[in-house]
């Protein structure tokens, strides 16, 4: 049975419909992220699975229960939020039990709960303290904490770690996804950032404007993206997208990239499927990840039948430590890639580069949706 | 970062009574006090305006009268001092106490030492009674025993100061002992909006070479705008409202050369039984005030918001 | 509290600092004007009349008295009683305190209601009570009067009580509303999960964090309670009256030689209490002003 089933739901503020039916089924154990832009109806559609917020249309059911009428506090969900929302006027221990202080739970079961938590999340010793006395870490795991001792259904995680500095940040988001796998408690987990949503979860939902852009595994989000914004969106730096004119017919497919004037880049392309046979002769938008250019004789699967050549431009040379990233002039478009650390080429050259064509992807210019 | 679409949450699980309790909560928790702000500012203003078109002296009559009891108010030229006096007195004591307000204001942002203990000796006036303030001003513009007979004593031998008992300049006690009160409260209005600058477009100012009084005449004063119409508007609605201070200084006197509407209503409600006259003077009043407070407070609430908000 | 940054200042040229000297000079001469009422008020209260007669209101008292003090608290007439002031000195305490805690109270809860709980109408429904605080009080005073005498509180302190709630309610909602609006929905919201209902948050969650506006309510509505003169002149006669009211009466009222010491003293038994306040929680009080003024 499906732990949290999100079944054509609707919020409409008004006459604006913030979010356009949205379907969603999350099974138990899964970390599922909701990503997407600012605006793009993520953390309404959380609120939504909390209680907070109403539902316009649609259901939300909790482990088989339909809770769109039930109080925030008898969903058996308990909620982390971007600021902790500790209670200031509380200790840490207080604001863990206070949950169970509500539900009128006896005071040794309290202080036993309490006791355990704390020491899952090695918070022992910080039990008397104030909220204004701890770190931004240590608020961030008291906040886990009061979620944890409810022994909820589901953990709802409003954007806890935007808060964070980089490197608290990623400290944290292991600090999560260890709890995750001990736990294995379901998990739905709200972010702006495509980084943290690629690392923790198990099924990615990306939002953008009130509708679901793609729901999947992060593997399937990144090398199979199913229109143009999810490839944009996921992956860091984004994908290479540029119209390209699909040239040739049958197994000899070649895409030919030129803006105005410039010269002329043409990659001939291995036997394709289907889908995309049919666009011969017509303009694609190609998509190819920064990782898929290469250069020189340490190329990426030198030898793989799925590579071919193409002559780019080099404009702007980026390291950044363990690569170089590199913009290319690629037939007037500005390309990414990703290459050597030690690379020795320079702004203004012109060479002719590896692509890898195995995870080459194409979009129709009218709907922007993946051509399969 | 608030959401503006976070409602607040559905009933709970147990439905019945109990439940529609608790979605009812937050409005019969509001409900007194909307009853309350009802029943005894609206409704007493429509029976305060019914009254003034009744025919009532020392008690409610319920007879319509038409204008009548507006056109005696106009008719006394008791009425007319009481406005002349307004409009003098607003007039001076809304100007003086902005003036000097932002002078001291100015002076107090200077990094002053002690500047906590400054401050406080600027607006304690505000802490205390109008009554205390007029019995005090009172005493010391008495002319046989105050500053008068100071100054005499200093060697002025004809140094006179009895603009308390003279008809024609009493009103400028008041404007006096009313500036001393509120000018405090201005000042600590345009200090906070002093500090509320941008200290780097000071800065870049400086750097571009203007010289401080310049800097403070294109820069700084434009900018406290929105001070001088706030304090404006209070100063304006203090002045109409101002009862104690009359009271305790002159008790309207010497005659009624200093009244106000604000003594003209009272003494016409309470000591000569003209209910009817009382009612339509406290009208005017409010229809002043409100030809102040709701401009103001129309653009307050649709105005666009200051940088700082 | 002083903000010690770079203000802009008038421009200090090596040397002999004259903008300081004008600056402070302006201050201490401005200081001492704005001083001279209260310091006057002391010295007469505490010189024997023929001392005043005599003397300059600036002189310091050749002979030191608390005459006038004991006088004007036991003994003053005000009307045709001559018990001194300390009855109305209680009166308005009573009145006050009472007001000052229903009033804050109950403007608590509506501020409360008024940001955590927002329903239809509820923007419009505080405009509503807003109006109230800026309305002039003579339009209210007939009908509070044949009320008041309806009710049959008309001359006591349960009346005065009374209608300093009901004319205080604007205010106290308004500075519990603006705190609150302040105050992080993300609490609320995660007490809501914790199973806290409408009045458990307010009493374990917003109250306890609501030190600094209690405070500034508080000083707020106790100084213009107590310094209130047009309520208790219309509402209240003879015993009932409070302080403000008896001390009018005092100065007033007295016939031949003037007794100038008591009436001071008198004065200044009426402005203590706010003044104490004053002093000790001066920045709240600066903080009611502004926020009263300042539109949220």
């Amino acid at each position: 049975m499906a732990s949290l089933e999100i079944k054509g739901v609707k919020k409409r503020f008004g006459t604006q419909e913030i979010l356009k039916g949205i379907d969603i089924s999350v099974d138990a154990g899964e970390f599922l992220v909701l990503v997407g832009p600012s605006g793009c109806g993520k953390s309404t559609l959380l609120n939504m699975i909390a209680g907070l917020d109403t539902v316009s249309e649609g259901d939300i059911v909790v482990a088989g229960n339909r809770v769109n009428d039930l109080h925030p506090s008898e969903r058996d969900i308990a909620m982390v939020f971007q600021s902790y929302a500790l209670y200031p006027n509380m200790s840490v221990e207080q604001n863990i039990a206070f949950s169970m202080e509500m539900r009128k739970v006896p005071k040794p079961e309290r202080e036993a709960a309490v006791r355990d938590v704390a020491k899952i999340l090695q918070l022992e010793h910080l039990l008397k303290r104030r909220p204004s006395q701890l770190s931004g870490g240590q608020r961030q795991r008291v906040a886990m904490g009061r979620a944890l001792v409810r022994k909820p259904k589901i953990f709802l995680f409003d954007e806890p770690l935007s808060n964070l500095d980089a490197q608290l940040r990623v400290d944290m988001r292991t600090e999560i996804k260890k709890l995750h796998q001990r736990l294995g408690t379901t998990i739905v987990y709200v972010t702006h950032d495509q980084i943290e949503a690629m690392t923790l979860a198990t099924r990615i939902a990306v939002m953008r404007g009130g509708e679901l852009q793609q729901l999947g595994t992060p593997a399937e989000l990144y090398n199979r993206p199913a229109n143009t914004f999810v490839a944009g969106f996921m992956g860091s730096p984004r994908m290479n997208l540029a119209p390209a004119q699909l040239v040739g017919a049958g197994d000899n497919l070649s895409l030919e990239i030129q803006l105005g004037e410039r010269p002329k880049a043409r990659i001939p392309l291995p036997p394709q499927p289907e889908p995309l046979r049919a666009y011969a002769g017509k303009p694609v938008i190609a998509g190819l990840r920064a990782e898929a250019i290469s250069y020189g004789s340490k190329a990426n699967g030198a030898g793989n039948s799925l590579q071919r050549k193409v002559e780019a431009q080099v404009e702007v040379i980026e390291p950044t430590g363990p690569d170089t990233l590199v913009v290319l002039d690629l037939g007037g478009y500005e390309f990414t890639a990703r290459l050597d650390p030690d690379l020795t080429l320079k702004p203004g050259d012109r060479a002719e580069f590896n692509v890898d064509l195995a995870k080459l992807v194409c979009f129709d210019p009218g709907t922007e949706r993946l051509i399969a | 970062m608030a959401t503006s679409y976070t409602e607040m949450p559905a009933a709970p699980a147990t439905p019945g009574f109990g439940a529609r309790l608790q979605q009812l909560l937050p409005k019969l928790v509001l409900s007194p006090t909307v009853l309350i702000t009802l029943f005894f500012v609206y409704g007493f203003i429509v029976w305060t305006t019914y009254l003034s078109f009744t025919k009532s002296r020392g008690y409610p009559v319920h007879e319509l009268v038409g204008w009548l009891q507006y056109s005696r108010v106009w008719a006394q030229p008791r009425w007319h001092v009481a406005i002349h006096n307004l409009a003098v007195f607003g007039a001076l004591y809304v100007t003086i106490c902005l003036f000097l307000g932002l002078l001291l204001a100015i002076l107090l942002d200077q990094r002053i030492r002690q500047e906590g203990t400054v401050r406080a000796i600027f607006l304690y006036p505000m802490a205390i009674s109008f009554i205390v303030t007029g019995t005090a001003w009172k005493w010391m513009l008495n002319p046989g025993l105050g500053l008068e007979k100071l100054v005499r004593d200093w060697g002025w031998t004809d140094f006179t100061f009895d603009w308390i008992v003279n008809e024609d300049m009493a009103i400028y006690t008041v404007v006096i002992a009313g500036v001393w009160q509120a000018s405090g409260f201005v000042m600590a209005m345009f200090l906070a909006g002093l500090r509320g600058i941008d200290q780097d477009i000071i800065k870049a100012a400086s750097i571009d070479g203007a010289t401080m009084p310049r800097i403070y005449w294109r820069i700084i004063l434009p900018q406290l705008r929105p001070v001088f119409l706030s304090s404006l508007v209070i100063l304006a609605h203090l002045a109409i409202k101002s009862y104690d201070l009359v009271v305790a200084l002159t008790g309207g006197g010497p005659g009624y050369a200093t009244d106000l509407p604000s003594t003209f209503m009272y003494a016409h409600t309470f000591t000569r039984n003209q209910l009817g006259m009382g009612a339509a003077s406290a009208v005017m009043m409010l229809l002043t005030v409100a030809a102040i407070m709701v401009p103001f407070l129309y653009s307050e609430v649709r105005g666009p918001r200051t940088a700082t908000e | 509290m002083a903000q010690h940054r770079d203000t802009p200042h008038l421009a200090q040229r090596k040397g002999f600092p004259w903008s300081r000297v004008v600056i402070y000079g302006l201050l201490g001469f401005f200081g001492l004007i704005y001083l001279l009422p209260l310091i006057v008020m002391i010295l007469t209260s505490l010189k024997p009349l023929p001392e005043i007669y005599a003397g300059s209101m600036i002189a310091l008292p050749q002979h030191w008295t608390v005459e006038p003090w004991i006088d004007a608290w036991e003994r003053s007439c005000v009307g045709l009683n001559c018990n001194g002031i300390k009855g109305y000195f209680w009166n308005s305490t009573k009145m006050t305190v009472l007001a000052v805690v229903i009033s804050t109270g109950i403007g608590l809860l509506n501020g409360y209601v008024l940001t955590k709980w927002k329903f239809k109408g509820a923007n419009l429904l505080f405009g509503l009570i807003l109006f109230g605080c800026f309305i002039p009080f003579q339009i209210v005073l007939i009908p509070m009067a044949h009320l008041l005498g309806k009710m049959g509180i008309a001359s006591s302190t349960t009346g005065l009580v009374f209608v300093h709630v009901v004319y205080g309610l604007c205010f106290t909602t308004l500075y519990a509303r603006n705190y609150y609006m302040a105050f992080p929905d993300e609490l609320v919201r995660a007490a809501m999960i914790d199973g806290a209902r409408f009045f458990s948050i307010f009493w374990r969650i917003l109250l306890p964090n609501s030190a600094p506006i209690i405070i500034v309510t508080v000083i707020w509505q106790f100084t213009n309670i107590w310094n209130d003169f047009l309520f208790g002149a219309s509402f209240s006669t003879g015993e009932s009256a409070p302080m403000t009211v008896a001390l009018n009466n005092l100065v007033n009222s007295s016939t031949g030689e003037r007794p100038y010491n008591v009436h001071m003293a008198a004065a200044m038994i009426a402005a203590l209490p706010t003044l104490l306040v004053y002093i000790f929680g001066g920045r709240y009080f600066v903080r009611g002003l502004m926020a009263g003024s300042v539109k949220g």
